[in-house]
């Protein structure tokens, strides 16, 4: 612990690491809870590994791999919202499929691209120690893009999450909204992806706001706890990772799963046992 | 208020399910300052009955119009009150924002609620006898209570017609005769369209009755009495009590 904090001071690298862990934290505490609680995971899922087609061939192409994530990312995030939306029974099949497709599709673009090929396992996992400084920026740009989007839609997507039949009667238009949620959730799982590798992305965006709905009363409060256990899950994968040299990623994950497991026993115990209700009730029966 | 205004026109409506017909040349006409109960067995499509009055399906046959207009224009004089079932009770909201919902299409249409969106829903609470709940996680709530914060949302839009689809499924007696007492209330100032298979108590608080089993079994044209009950009910009755006890 000390001897990190030597490291946090001297070096850069970790500076950057823990850095991006908040920064992370924010937009997967925010988007995760919509996912979580919408019941989306799989969507997300399929979405990310859509996006790994994209890299494929805008990589193979000469391109950025980011433009070929976000524009697949985009894509996918419009055919599964409207396969969802319209054909509710095919919903799992076509995710499926789409996120089958997506990766053969990366995997074989890079396996095509002539000279050194990238190493694909820092898509599946990536690398949290190796960010550069403008992924900082990047990251940041899209916590702000995300509190302002929230902020301005808030009260449609929390409609349409918990009672879409009602929010049509209101006259929203359940498929836009449905559409931005899920296209602001592909946004935010590509620029992830390059920082933090589609892995821990999934992890951040389900674990920590999984764990928060157990205690949040509300979706804004679940959405800062989201945040805040993600920031404590990452920051605390960075020490523990730091001196035996473990995979920084894979350690938050086990963290912020171990968090989850634990929240989730304990919330079944007391759900099991109750407290006792306060002694008022007791004298209140029989009128002693 | 006029007694004699058509709030809903149902004309030859037809509606089928991937070619399962599911109504039949249904034609109703519900007035201002009704109470209607729409009864009949499970699948006896009373609930795409309340579907089409809101406009969320189409009839396949026949005419609709509600106030005089299709459906989906007249949607915000409408009230709806759903199953709570069909909500995820592990949902994380409050009371107060699930009945700010019923403002969603009265609100700005970005940011936040104002503040006399708030107050309409506190009152629309008040009337429904639940503002105490208000900062309640709405899942953990019972039954009524849950009919209840409904039925507020479907108030906070001060609807001129309210449709409630089993208002009274699983809650026990006295709540459910609190919640007619309620609507037989409410219903001073709006018509009402209630959806039950089951008949306990509804003879006694609405003032018509249809029946609904595909076709309209029987129409709701004269007042209550016991021989139109008799009329009505003495076919079907016994098999929904009976399947009730299934």
């Amino acid at each position: 612990m000390f001897e990190f904090v030597e490291v946090l001071k001297s070096h850069g690298f970790m500076q950057n690491a823990v850095i991006i862990g908040l920064l992370a934290s924010v937009a997967c505490g925010v988007m995760g809870t919509y996912v979580v609680v919408k019941r989306i995971v799989f969507i997300s899922g399929g979405i990310s590994h859509t996006a790994l087609g994209g890299m494929g061939i805008a990589y193979y192409y000469g391109y950025h791999p980011i433009h070929g994530a976000v524009v697949s990312a985009l894509i996918a995030a419009v055919v599964i919202g409207l396969v969802s939306l319209r054909y509710h029974q095919y919903e799992d099949t076509i995710i499926g499929a789409l996120w089958a497709i997506g990766m053969a599709v990366g995997i074989l673009f890079i396996y095509r691209t002539p000279g050194y090929s990238i190493d694909l396992m820092s898509y599946l996992f990536g690398n949290i120690l190796m960010v550069k400084r403008e992924s900082i920026y990047l990251l940041a740009s899209l916590d702000a893009l995300i509190i302002v989007l929230v902020f301005l839609f808030h009260k449609r997507f929390l409609a349409v999450c918990f009672d879409e039949e009602y929010s049509e009667l209101q006259g929203i238009s359940v498929v836009t909204t449905y559409l931005l949620l899920l296209c602001l959730i592909a946004l935010t799982v590509v620029i992830l992806i390059q920082v933090v590798g589609i892995i821990l992305v999934i992890a951040l965006l389900t674990l920590p706001a999984a764990t928060a709905r157990y205690y949040a009363r509300s979706l804004v409060q679940m959405m800062i706890l989201a945040s805040l256990l993600g920031a404590v899950f990452t920051t605390s994968g960075l020490i523990v990772s730091y001196q035996p040299d473990l995979p920084a990623g894979a350690t938050i994950i086990l963290i912020a799963g171990l968090a989850y497991l634990l929240a989730t026993v304990f919330k079944g115990l007391t759900l099991r046992f109750p407290r006792k209700n306060p002694p008022k009730s007791l004298f209140r029966k029989g009128g002693l | 208020m006029s007694q004699n205004k058509d709030v809903v026109e149902i004309d030859q409506v037809g509606f089928a399910y991937d070619g399962d017909l599911v109504l039949e040349d249904v034609t109703l006409t519900v007035r201002q300052g009704d109470f209607l109960g729409v009864v009949g067995p499970n699948g006896s499509g009373k609930t795409t009955l309340l579907k089409i009055i809101l406009g969320l399906i189409h009839p396949l046959r026949g005419k609709v119009r509600v106030f005089g207009q299709p459906p989906e224009r007249a949607r915000h004089l409408i009230g709806y009150v759903p199953q709570h079932a069909d909500l995820d009770s592990s949902f994380p909201i409050s009371v107060m924002d699930v009945v700010l919902i019923g403002r969603l299409g009265k609100a700005p249409r970005l940011g936040r609620y104002r503040k006399t969106d708030r107050q309409t829903a506190e009152e629309a609470m008040q009337e429904v006898e639940i503002y105490n709940l208000r900062n309640r996680r709405f899942g953990t709530l019972s039954g009524g209570q849950k009919q209840r914060v409904l039925m507020a949302r479907a108030l906070v839009g001060k609807p001129d017609l309210l449709l409630l689809d089993e208002p009274t499924t699983s809650v026990d007696g006295r709540v459910e005769q609190d919640i007619y007492e309620l609507l037989k209330k409410l219903n001073e100032k709006v018509t009402i369209i209630l959806v039950s298979h089951d008949l306990g108590f509804i003879s006694s608080y609405v003032k018509h009755v249809a029946c609904v089993n595909r076709r309209l079994v029987c129409n709701p044209t004269n007042e209550i009495t016991g021989d139109v009950i008799e009329a009505c009910y003495s076919g079907p009755v016994h098999m929904i009590k009976h399947k009730c006890e299934l």
